[in-house]
């Protein structure tokens, strides 16, 4: 992984060259004709939906985070009803399509609950269906700490929870990041889906405007980018903090 | 020093690790070594004896105090012991300093600086005062188990508890190591210490319990038990090891 930045670089660029001219030759094989100025003219409808996007996905980000650490705490309880209950929440989450859970979450539990806005439903059913494969990410990394650590930590007389707060989530922490970027960079695609809830978001936004400018695909480029934008520099941080958690074992 | 225990029973599982083990050491013995064949039950009764583990069943009786059998005052007697164990055990995200001053902050309510002054005491004591800053990965085996030591003996434990703390370990290292355990036994600090080194419990112990299969076979000086073995077992382990050297 110790490579000469100088080589790194040039290979960067010789490969971005490479794939580029890959692209121009495959879009010049197709006989399209792009339209770009009709699609220019929704440039501040497309921006507002990058950041409808941006929010939800950061807003989602958050209730993930603690639904999963909720639902990782309660599959390692050893209350049964508690056990039983964050398994089952896990499953259902997992193992059912989100599209189902956001028309049902929306149209049913939130109307019952009378809480009208779409925004604040989907941004929690997005966090609670990324939140239960946090979930599992989490509880993979905690129960990779070996029981020799847990030893130790008693034996310095740490009780259960400073076990927690020194020893075993420091430690997890590093373990989880990988798995963690992973489920943030899905996150911030499986967004999209809130356009059955009727939320603008980008995608939804791109649809708008292809459809009243009359063209087929030109909105799909610049939204490819857009997300590029936000999930690349998501991964390039992710890999930064793990270089800072860093340590041999 | 007086270690006692009264029919301690203490399973995993299936397997019965103490089998109603009973034994009384001397009222003053200072560095007790538990010998004995593996798996006859040595680590589980240092553990026990440490409070680091509660038998299922039986009295554990140290300078006539019985420890005490729920979780929570149990965390109360260990933490007047300190522990080393076979495989190090520092934790890896920490630095060797840090391995120290996090426990005697966190649970033994000394300040940062008051702890800082300890651990660098101890690490110069035991001659890491160059390797302070670094974490486990970056030291030698030897380097850790003497960063391990510093660890249990920073709060100044009654008892040091070490369960095997040379098994993994080459030669030199191990010499090392047991320089600094010599050390300290003849600095006045009880020790308990299980061990395979046979030549070395013979040099600092002053009184041995031979476990075997669970049950304690003998129990008596340092002394008594390298010269004259009374049980069969026992002689049997000591004649295997200095076959060899």
């Amino acid at each position: 992984m110790n490579h000469p930045p100088t080589r790194r670089l040039l290979w960067s660029f010789a490969l971005i060259a490479a794939v580029s001219l890959g692209l121009y030759i495959t879009f010049a094989a197709v006989h399209y004709s792009w339209n770009w100025s009709s699609v220019w003219g929704y440039r501040l409808q497309f921006i507002w939906g990058w950041f409808t996007t941006l929010g939800i996905s950061l807003g989602a980000m958050v209730v993930s985070i603690i639904v999963g650490f909720a639902l990782m705490i309660g599959r390692r309880s050893t209350c049964m009803p508690l056990h039983l209950l964050s398994t089952g929440i896990v499953e259902v989450l997992r193992g059912s399509p989100l599209l189902v859970q956001l028309l049902l979450g929306y149209y049913i539990v939130a109307t019952a609950l009378h809480v009208g806005d779409p925004l604040v439903v989907g941004t929690v059913l997005l966090g609670c269906f990324e939140g239960a494969y946090l979930a599992e990410i989490f509880r993979g990394a905690v129960e990779s700490i070996g029981a020799s650590q847990r030893e130790a930590a008693r034996a310095v007389g740490f009780d259960t929870a400073q076990t927690y707060r020194y020893v075993i989530i420091p430690q997890a922490v590093r373990r989880a990041l990988p798995g963690t970027t992973g489920q943030m960079v899905s996150l911030i695609k499986d967004s999209s889906l809130l356009s059955v809830i009727g939320i603008e978001e980008l995608v939804q936004k791109v649809r708008i405007m292809n459809s009243s400018s009359y063209t087929a695909l030109e909105g799909y480029l610049p939204l490819a980018v857009a997300y590029l934008v936000v999930t690349i520099p998501l991964s390039w941080y992710a890999r930064k903090l793990e270089r800072r958690f860093a340590y041999e074992t | 020093m007086k270690l006692e225990t009264r029919q301690v029973t203490k399973r995993y599982g299936d397997f019965l690790a103490l089998d109603g083990t009973s034994f009384q050491t001397g009222k003053d013995a200072r560095v007790v070594a538990l010998l004995g064949p593996s798996g006859g039950g040595k680590s589980t009764l240092l553990r026990v004896l440490g409070g680091l583990l509660l038998p299922e069943s039986g009295e554990v009786v140290v300078n006539d105090q019985p420890l005490p059998h729920e979780p929570d005052e149990a965390l109360k007697t260990l933490r007047k012991n300190g522990f080393v164990f076979q495989g190090y055990n520092l934790f890896p995200h920490l630095s060797a300093l840090q391995n120290i001053v996090l426990p005697l902050c966190a649970v033994h309510g000394f300040s940062e600086s008051e702890a800082k002054e300890r651990a660098l005491e101890l690490l110069t004591r035991l001659g890491l005062e160059e390797h302070f800053h670094k974490r486990p990965a970056e030291l030698s085996g030897g380097q850790q188990q003497r960063a391990a030591i510093a660890r249990a003996l920073a709060p100044k434990p009654d008892l040091l508890l070490l369960d095997e703390p040379t098994s993994a370990l080459d030669p030199v290292m191990t010499g090392e190591v047991l320089d600094v355990i010599r050390e300290l036994a003849e600095g006045g600090q009880q020790i308990v210490l299980a061990t395979h080194e046979i030549s070395f419990a013979r040099k600092v112990a002053d009184w041995v319990v031979f476990l075997a299969k669970g049950r304690v076979e003998e129990s008596c000086a340092a002394e008594q038990f390298f010269e004259q073995p009374t049980s069969a077992l026992a002689r049997e382990y000591l004649d295997g090891l200095s076959r060899y050297r």
